[in-house]
């Protein structure tokens, strides 16, 4: 099948524009007649809910917590991005569609992002109009700080908890809806299977996670706002019921899945102590605003440091290797994600690492306690030479910036980072594969959309910092609302959707079939026992570095895995009750089939761009070597039986509006 | 270290519950409250036993899923954390500890130590939120300066994650912290102000309607927030809760 991008013509300024004034719409009459199922509700999910409510669709909205406002994006800290250019330092929608398509190392679509930096703006004064209090300076105006990869300041925030009140002002706007009776919530359900009838999405079935109900729910599109597949790693800074599953049934219903691969690893997570552990938790890119990265200079002290012996603040200035300063003297500390991520791993590899794995270096905030300290003692007029002033209000300024995540960090290290370094190291945090879509943001399967991080188009092989949540509310907010218009407007005369086709018959039973097998299953391994396993795979062939014969070995060893899992796993309980194990093997199987599609893409692509790191291809001083002559493509992969039988079509990416270089933060 | 866990057990909302006791062993004071329920889980299937039922999620305290009443306080011991970031050095080795659901008439059992808290969703469906559409023609967000003391209060308040810690703390089952911190947020802004009194009296009615108790200021639910949401907040809807009864809109 050709797949057709349906991107406008015309000047890349005036795409968006002049694709809103031509796209089909429906009479405000007809969208009562029309249904629109939503899955999940992140900021993708409970913004498109919102909006499509709003314009007077009936929405059908599912999460899997047990309310909409806990959907992950709840957890993201840092902040949001937004070509206000409130801060006149040169910011415009050109420099951060440039700064994106950049950033993500020339892997994704110009018109999407660039409409994506087009209605950026807006965000922000949607978010204030609802309420969501963003960081303001003593003028009473929005404050800004700056990400990585960029040098402008673009950055809206409110304290590390970004994530939170954008996510509850989405919230608020469906519960708004909801009390209207326009978005009918199911809350504690979760999507097992999407529906085809005539070729086209029509509904899905769910399983109330309370009492095991199957069920089934037509409409007229199926939105996926399911988020991002980080989990298959076992180890990530997603929440623990963050799952592939929405998208990839109906990548098994034939929406082709793009660039799998590409997967984020962020470099200042709170590093890995112990085989128990669960989960990994982020200490938020903003802290590379103030916070400096360094090892020791010398393996003599690193061992001393390894071993406990020899305390960081003991090291001299000179003995210190500030290592993406040296690397990288114009982007320093800020450079994005994956060179960051990148760099630690290879201090760490060299044996420079700082805790007692070896797996870990230094975030220091010393150098920012003393600068603010300074300023601050100036501006009040004390003495600015009083070192124990100084350290004590510059103290109070990081703690005003950071406190919570200095908080969340104390608690769970033990250790005090206004007093000692921060100890971190990258772990996987974002996924910029997903379900192809089209400028439309529709799959391969007609009526059926997948928006935010479920889907693939904005970041390309590396997402920049403050962008995801930005392309959550850009999706939801303002480009599905009016493009799924386009595609409902034939719809109209469609009438309800009935569930008591063949169909759905057949998707029912099927889905039936697959829980009772697990619940029936003379296993004695637990799932997690195979969830881990499976991350330990990902992460040592498909993780920060790549090598083609990792790749084809890790293939193998998921193989396996998957049989013995079928084979060993033991579910208790049973299908018609409140399961959690049973919901986590549902969702592990997904994973288990996904990760095998993750190295397969990683395997044909034989480049190193972004988050994808080919060992085979670097540079003298290591860093990735893109091959635009090859693959300068999206990888879309269809669906055949199982995961190896997957079929690539190659799709070329073509950049009119920008020139491809080789990506420097030098 | 050695524990004893003494966890509250029930089968569904109207099942007779108890408490079953269980042992466990080789915990590391590094892991965090939630990984040493994992390890008791992973230990019942493999007996093929019952896992223990709790709701969690984020794990970094923010989405406010996690929700256990430990040794007879919301969250456990210590100030500013919710479940999933206690950790085991919190305890020492030999210690019994209780694991309880929230118990609240507002929050019926689920299973075990999940209950259902889609109260606090009908208390923000009442009314919290302000009404402007999403359309995105908004007012440039600098278009109305707000004093940082207001944001950041509003901001202080807005930070409830509606974990119901409040409530399962308050000897009324009381929500009027959860309720008044969103009145707070939006009734600090200048944006939240035209809806304000309205707000105030349908989120209050609702939650009565719910059947959370009244409030009788002992303050214990400020204490166990675990993000820290000041009784002021409460004060603040009072305030506003008389002036909107007392004056017309």
């Amino acid at each position: 099948m050709a797949l057709d991008e349906k991107i406008p013509e015309g000047p890349l300024e005036q795409k968006w524009t002049k694709h809103k004034n031509n796209i089909r719409l429906v009479n405000p009459a007809n969208k009562r007649l029309i249904d629109v199922i939503v899955i999940g509700t992140g900021l993708a999910g409970g913004s498109a809910s919102a909006s499509l409510a709003e314009m007077g669709y009936n929405v059908k909205a599912f999460c899997f917590q047990d309310s909409p406002r806990r959907a992950h994006s709840i957890a993201a800290q840092g902040g949001i991005n937004a070509a206000k250019n409130y801060q006149n330092d040169g910011d415009s929608v050109y420099r951060l569609f440039y700064d994106t398509i950049k950033g993500g190392d020339y892997r994704s679509r110009e018109a999407n992002v660039y409409r994506l930096a087009e209605v950026s703006t807006n965000i922000i004064d949607q978010c204030v109009a609802q309420g969501v209090p963003f960081a303001r300076d003593y003028g009473g105006l929005l404050d800004n700080r700056s990400f990585g990869g960029v040098q402008v300041s673009r950055t809206f925030y409110a304290k590390g908890q970004t994530g939170q009140q954008l996510l509850l002002g989405a919230y608020s706007a469906m519960s708004r809806q909801i009390s209207k009776g326009k978005i009918e919530m199911f809350s504690r359900h979760e999507m097992l299977d999407m529906v085809i009838v005539d070729g086209k999405a029509r509904g899905i079935i769910t399983r109330n996670l309370v009492t095991g109900e199957i069920d089934r729910h037509s409409a007229h599109a199926v939105v996926l706002c399911s988020g991002g597949y980080g989990n298959v790693f076992y180890l990530s800074t997603n929440a623990m019921g963050s799952n592939a599953t929405a998208a990839w049934k109906a990548h098994k219903r034939g929406a082709y899945m793009a660039n799998p691969c590409y997967t984020q690893i962020h470099p200042t997570c709170i590093p890995v102590s112990g085989d128990y552990q669960s989960k990994l938790t982020l200490m938020s890119e903003s802290l590379r605003n103030d916070g400096r990265i360094w090892v020791p200079k010398t393996k003599e002290h690193a061992k001393a440091v390894q071993a406990g012996e020899l305390k960081p603040t003991a090291i001299k200035e000179e003995d210190r290797d500030y290592y993406l300063e040296r690397r990288y003297p114009s982007f320093g500390n800020l450079v994005p994600r994956d060179v960051a991520s990148r760099a630690a791993k290879e201090r760490c590899d060299a044996g420079y690492g700082v805790n007692k794995t070896g797996n870990a270096v230094f975030l220091d905030f010393s150098s920012a306690i003393v600068r603010y300290g300074k300023v601050e003692a100036n501006t009040k007029g004390l003495d600015s030479n009083d070192e124990a002033l100084v350290q004590k209000l510059g103290k109070d300024v990081v703690a005003a910036k950071y406190g919570n995540l200095f908080q969340m960090y104390e608690k769970i290290t033990d250790d005090n980072p206004y007093e000692t370094p921060m100890k971190i190291f990258p772990a996987v945090h974002y996924t910029m594969g997903g379900l192809w879509v089209d400028y439309n943001l529709m799959t391969t399967v007609p009526g059926c959309f997948a928006c935010g991080e479920a889907n693939f188009s904005d970041h390309g092989a590396n997402r920049l910092g403050a962008s995801a949540l930005m392309q959550g509310l850009a999706d939801g907010y303002f480009v599905l609302p009016y493009t799924v218009g386009d595609f409902l407007a034939s719809d109209i005369r469609t009438g309800p959707i009935s569930t008591d086709s063949p169909e759905f018959e057949a998707a029912e039973k099927e889905v039936k079939e697959r829980l009772s097998a697990f619940v029936n299953n003379p296993g004695t391994k637990p799932v997690d026992h195979y969830h881990r396993q499976l991350g330990k795979i990902m992460w040592e062939y498909c993780g920060m570095a790549r090598e083609g014969e990792g790749l084809k070995k890790a293939i193998v060893m998921i193989q396996e895995l998957r049989e013995d899992f079928y084979k060993n796993v033991r579910v208790p309980g049973k299908e018609d009750e409140f399961n959690p194990e049973l919901e986590k093997a549902s969702r592990v199987a997904d994973f288990l089939e996904l990760g095998e599609l993750m190295c397969k893409d990683a395997l044909d692509r034989n480049e190193s761009c972004g988050g994808h790191f080919r060992e085979e291809m670097q540079t003298e001083e290591g860093e990735a070597l893109r091959d635009d002559k090859n693959y300068r493509y999206v990888s879309a992969w269809e669906w055949f039986e199982n995961p190896t039988d997957a079929k690539l079509h190659a799709i070329e990416l073509t950049f009119d509006n920008v020139e491809l270089k080789t990506r420097s933060y030098k | 270290m050695k524990l004893t866990l003494k966890v509250w057990r029930q089968n569904g909302p109207k099942e007779k519950g108890k408490i079953a006791t269980y042992q466990v062993d080789d915990i590391s004071e590094d892991m965090s409250f939630l990984e040493m329920m994992d390890v008791l889980n992973n230990e019942l299937i493999e007996k093929g036993e019952d896992p223990v039922a709790f709701d969690h999620d984020c794990r970094e305290g923010i989405c406010g899923a996690c929700s256990m009443f430990i040794n007879g306080e919301a969250h456990g011991p210590g100030r500013g954390i919710t479940t999933c970031q206690l950790h085991m050095r919190s305890f020492n080795d030999g210690d019994t500890i209780y694991i309880e659901p929230w118990r609240a008439a507002a929050f019926p059992i689920i299973k075990d130590l999940v209950v259902n808290r889609s109260a606090f969703d009908r208390i923000i469906q009442s009314g919290g939120f302000i009404s402007v559409n999403t359309s995105g023609n908004t007012l440039d967000a600098n278009a109305i300066p707000i004093p940082k003391s207001d944001a950041d209060a509003a901001f202080d308040a807005a930070t409830c994650i509606g974990c119901g810690a409040c409530v399962a703390t308050c000897k009324n089952s009381s929500a009027m912290l959860f309720t008044s911190a969103k009145i707070s947020q939006l009734s600090l802004l200048p944006q939240g102000k035209p809806e304000a009194k309205e707000r105030v009296v349908n989120m209050v009615k609702q939650m009565d309607l719910e059947g959370f108790g009244n409030c009788t200021n002992t303050g214990a639910c400020a204490v166990e927030c675990p993000k820290g949401i000041s009784l002021e907040n409460v004060a603040r809807m009072n305030r506003e809760f008389l002036l909107a009864s007392t004056t017309k809109s």
